[in-house]
């Protein structure tokens, strides 16, 4: 194995940090769907499921950050800062780049009202977290198209896992809505005997 | 820090879902019914459990529970209750 | 003690004709059908004017020393809530004609024989707010009567005011004050949460005035005739008349107007007296209490009267179980309905009242029940609620469980006095 030069070294950071990003984006939808499933009301949500979408959110930000910075900076693509966020304002594959900074401004439109959620209400805090399904599946296609690592075995592996996890949240969302608001409530104490 | 923080939790039974969050995040004040909703004693929140409570109400996905703050601060209830350390 | 007095109008020294006794809401004469504008007026006089802010301001307070208090069950008083919605801007004025309680008549009574006394108050109490429209929730089956007596007015210019009638919900919650602003901003009768105040932010987020369609008849005599004639009636701490409906095991199921105060069984001897020797009465309604029959005989038809029976006068019923009629099985039919009728928003509500009318109805068959069990379900019922359905519900069970010791044993013991249903309860509808 070679010492990756300087210039390389931005692109394979570049590529590295696009893949985290995508499994811990698809981490927090899954967790974020996950919340409304089960037949009790409480089965799948936890404290723990809750915060660790909260959570694993944030450090979306961070992988975003450094994969943005690193992809923008690096000299032998051109990727100007606007087209980071303004879809398909670049040059340098368009459509690929494109889908990338719409994942970014419907994510960060999620984002942004989620932190600031109890001054907004909960209406418009839920209306705008829709964006998420917006958001996922543009990062996705962002990823098979503009990422060049499909054609390596374990990354094509993990980004179509992503997906798979995804989708099997989703459908079995979608089943338990069907149920109603509220399901069957956790089973009654048992009786403890005859009157008085 | 004894006393009461002026503050008191309450849910809004409309938005809560039974998802029980709280309960789990702040067992101290929160307990469950038979059927998995929250229940608040209505006392005011201990000063010491005022973050905690913060959190939790934050945490809440309806924005069901509210940390309502009550027009005058109580005078200290329980002047022999152990602070949290590490607050 | 409620004054005697000549029945029939009075003409009093300054040339207004008042009635001088019972009753005061609805028509002497018993012949069917609503009065009309011409007869209404003739009777009552010409309505008062409320032009002007002195003259509402002052009207206000005479309704406060009238002493006016809801009579759709909550019995607030009605000038504070008056000068709560005067005081906001836009505010919107809803009379509350639902009487979702199926037991109930006295609303759909009064709409149908005095609709335009109803109109009258409605109409009042939007130029005391300074509204500009007052709108009528009614019952389906005071609808087109409504209408008509609305109808009546617009033709001879009556109001000021633009007056608009919708038909109600028919669903027992429908009646709750914001489920009512609920039902006419988007067709849906479910209760509201509480904050902020419907005399803040209801209809329209305006400051909204909802009062029961009896309390607005009396304000529009109380601003004919004076809060002193109001009071001449009734007690002290609670004064005027109230419609009641009776019903149950009397001779003549009804609809009154009694002085409040008056004793319950003289009550139940203007509905023909006891059909058969009682045991119990349910007073208030479905979300009222249970008491023993000859306990309750002697007592004033009053808040303060029921205080220490556990009681009150709720919505005006008074249902009367006979002897051989029984209370639980009576109690568990009613509870299931009100759980059917939950609005299924809080989980409390919803799970809590079906698991206490699934108790219920175990008690009512003799099969091993667990008294603890359901104490417990009903206090984590109450207060627990976005409205008060599960505290009313609560309340009915506890007063059952109090009245009806005997048939407690008698049903553990496996056997039931009971043969038919007394109360009426509508057949259950598809979720």
């Amino acid at each position: 194995m070679t010492v990756l030069g300087g210039a390389q070294a931005l692109w394979f950071v570049s590529r590295g940090s696009g893949l985290a990003l995508l499994v811990a984006f698809s981490a927090v939808v899954v967790l974020g769907v996950a919340a409304r499933l089960g037949s009790a009301p409480r089965r799948w949500t936890t404290l723990a499921t809750g915060e660790l979408h909260r959570t694993l959110a944030l450090f979306c930000v961070a992988f975003l950050g450094l994969h943005v910075l690193t992809a923008v900076l690096d000299r032998y693509v051109t990727i100007g800062w606007a087209a980071v966020v303004v879809p398909f304002a670049s040059r340098y594959r368009t459509l690929a780049i494109g889908l990338g900074a719409l994942a970014v401004d419907s994510a960060g439109a999620v984002l942004i009202t989620s932190l600031a959620r109890q001054r907004l209400g909960y209406r418009a805090w839920r209306a705008v977290h829709w964006l998420a399904y917006l958001a996922w599946p543009a990062a996705f296609a962002h990823a098979v198209t503009a990422g060049t690592d499909l054609r390596i075995w374990w990354a094509a592996l993990t980004e179509w896992g992503c997906a798979a996890a995804v989708a099997t949240a989703i459908v079995a969302r979608l089943l338990a809505r069907a149920r109603g608001p509220f399901s069957e409530p956790p089973a009654m104490p048992e009786r403890a005997g005859r009157i008085r | 820090m004894t006393g009461d923080s002026g503050a008191r939790l309450r849910v809004d039974p409309i938005a809560c879902d039974g998802r029980g969050l709280c309960a789990e995040a702040l067992p101290e004040l929160i307990t469950l019914d038979d059927w998995g909703f929250p229940i608040t004693s209505g006392q005011p929140v201990p000063a010491w459990l005022l973050a905690d409570a913060r959190e939790t109400a934050r945490a809440c996905p309806k924005l069901a529970l509210r940390l309502e703050h009550l027009r005058s601060p109580q005078p200290a209830r329980h002047p022999g209750s152990q602070p949290r350390s590490g607050l | 003690m409620p004054p005697a007095g000549s029945s029939g109008h009075v003409t009093a020294l300054d040339g207004i004709r008042r009635p001088g006794t019972l009753p005061r809401l609805l028509p002497g004469s018993p012949a069917a059908g609503p009065v009309g504008l011409a007869a209404h007026l003739a009777r009552y006089g010409p309505s008062s004017s409320a032009l002007g802010r002195q003259r509402r301001r002052e009207l206000i307070a005479e309704v406060g020393r009238a002493g006016l208090t809801g009579r759709g069950g909550a019995g607030f008083p009605a000038a504070g809530k008056l000068a709560a919605v005067a005081a906001g801007r836009a505010p919107a004025v809803i009379a509350n004609g639902t009487e979702g309680e199926p037991a109930s008549s006295k609303d759909k009574v009064l709409m149908a024989r005095s609709p335009h006394l109803v109109l009258d108050g409605a109409v009042l109490a939007a130029e005391l707010v300074g509204a500009r429209e007052a709108v009528l929730v009614v019952h389906h089956r005071v609808r087109e009567i409504m209408d008509e007596a609305a109808a009546e007015r617009r033709h001879a210019h009556l109001d000021r005011v633009k007056v608009t009638i919708r038909t109600a919900a028919d669903r027992f919650t429908g009646g709750e004050a914001s489920a009512v602003v609920h039902w006419i901003e988007q067709g849906v009768p479910t209760p509201a949460a509480k904050p902020p105040r419907l005399s803040e932010r209801g209809l329209g987020g305006r400051p909204t005035l909802v009062h029961n369609v009896e309390t607005l008849a009396h304000l529009a005599l109380i601003a004919r005739y004076s809060a002193a004639w109001f009071r001449s009636v009734g007690t002290s701490a609670e004064p005027g008349s109230m419609l009641v409906t009776v019903l149950g095991a009397v001779r003549e199921p009804c609809v009154l107007e009694i002085a409040i105060g008056t004793p319950v069984g003289q009550v139940l001897g203007l509905a023909g007296g006891p059909s058969a020797p009682l045991q119990a009465l349910l007073l208030g309604g479905y979300s009222g209490s249970w008491v023993n029959a000859a306990d309750a005989a002697g007592r004033p038809f009053s808040s303060a009267g029921l205080a220490d029976l556990g009681a009150g006068t709720g919505a005006g019923l008074i249902a009367a179980l006979p002897a051989d009629a029984c209370g639980i099985a009576e109690t568990a039919r009613v509870v299931r309905y009100l759980a059917a009728e939950s609005a299924g928003q809080c989980g409390p509500c919803l799970f809590g009242l079906a698991a206490i009318a699934a108790e219920l109805d175990r008690i009512a068959e003799g099969r091993i029940t667990d008294l603890g069990l359901l104490r417990r379900w009903l206090g984590q019922v109450d207060g627990r609620g976005g409205c008060a359905h599960p505290d009313g519900a609560a309340r009915l069970v506890r007063s059952a469980l109090r009245v009806f010791g005997a048939e407690l044993s008698e049903h553990a013991a496996g056997w039931c006095r009971g043969a038919g249903s007394v109360l009426p309860v509508p057949p259950g509808r598809p979720r």
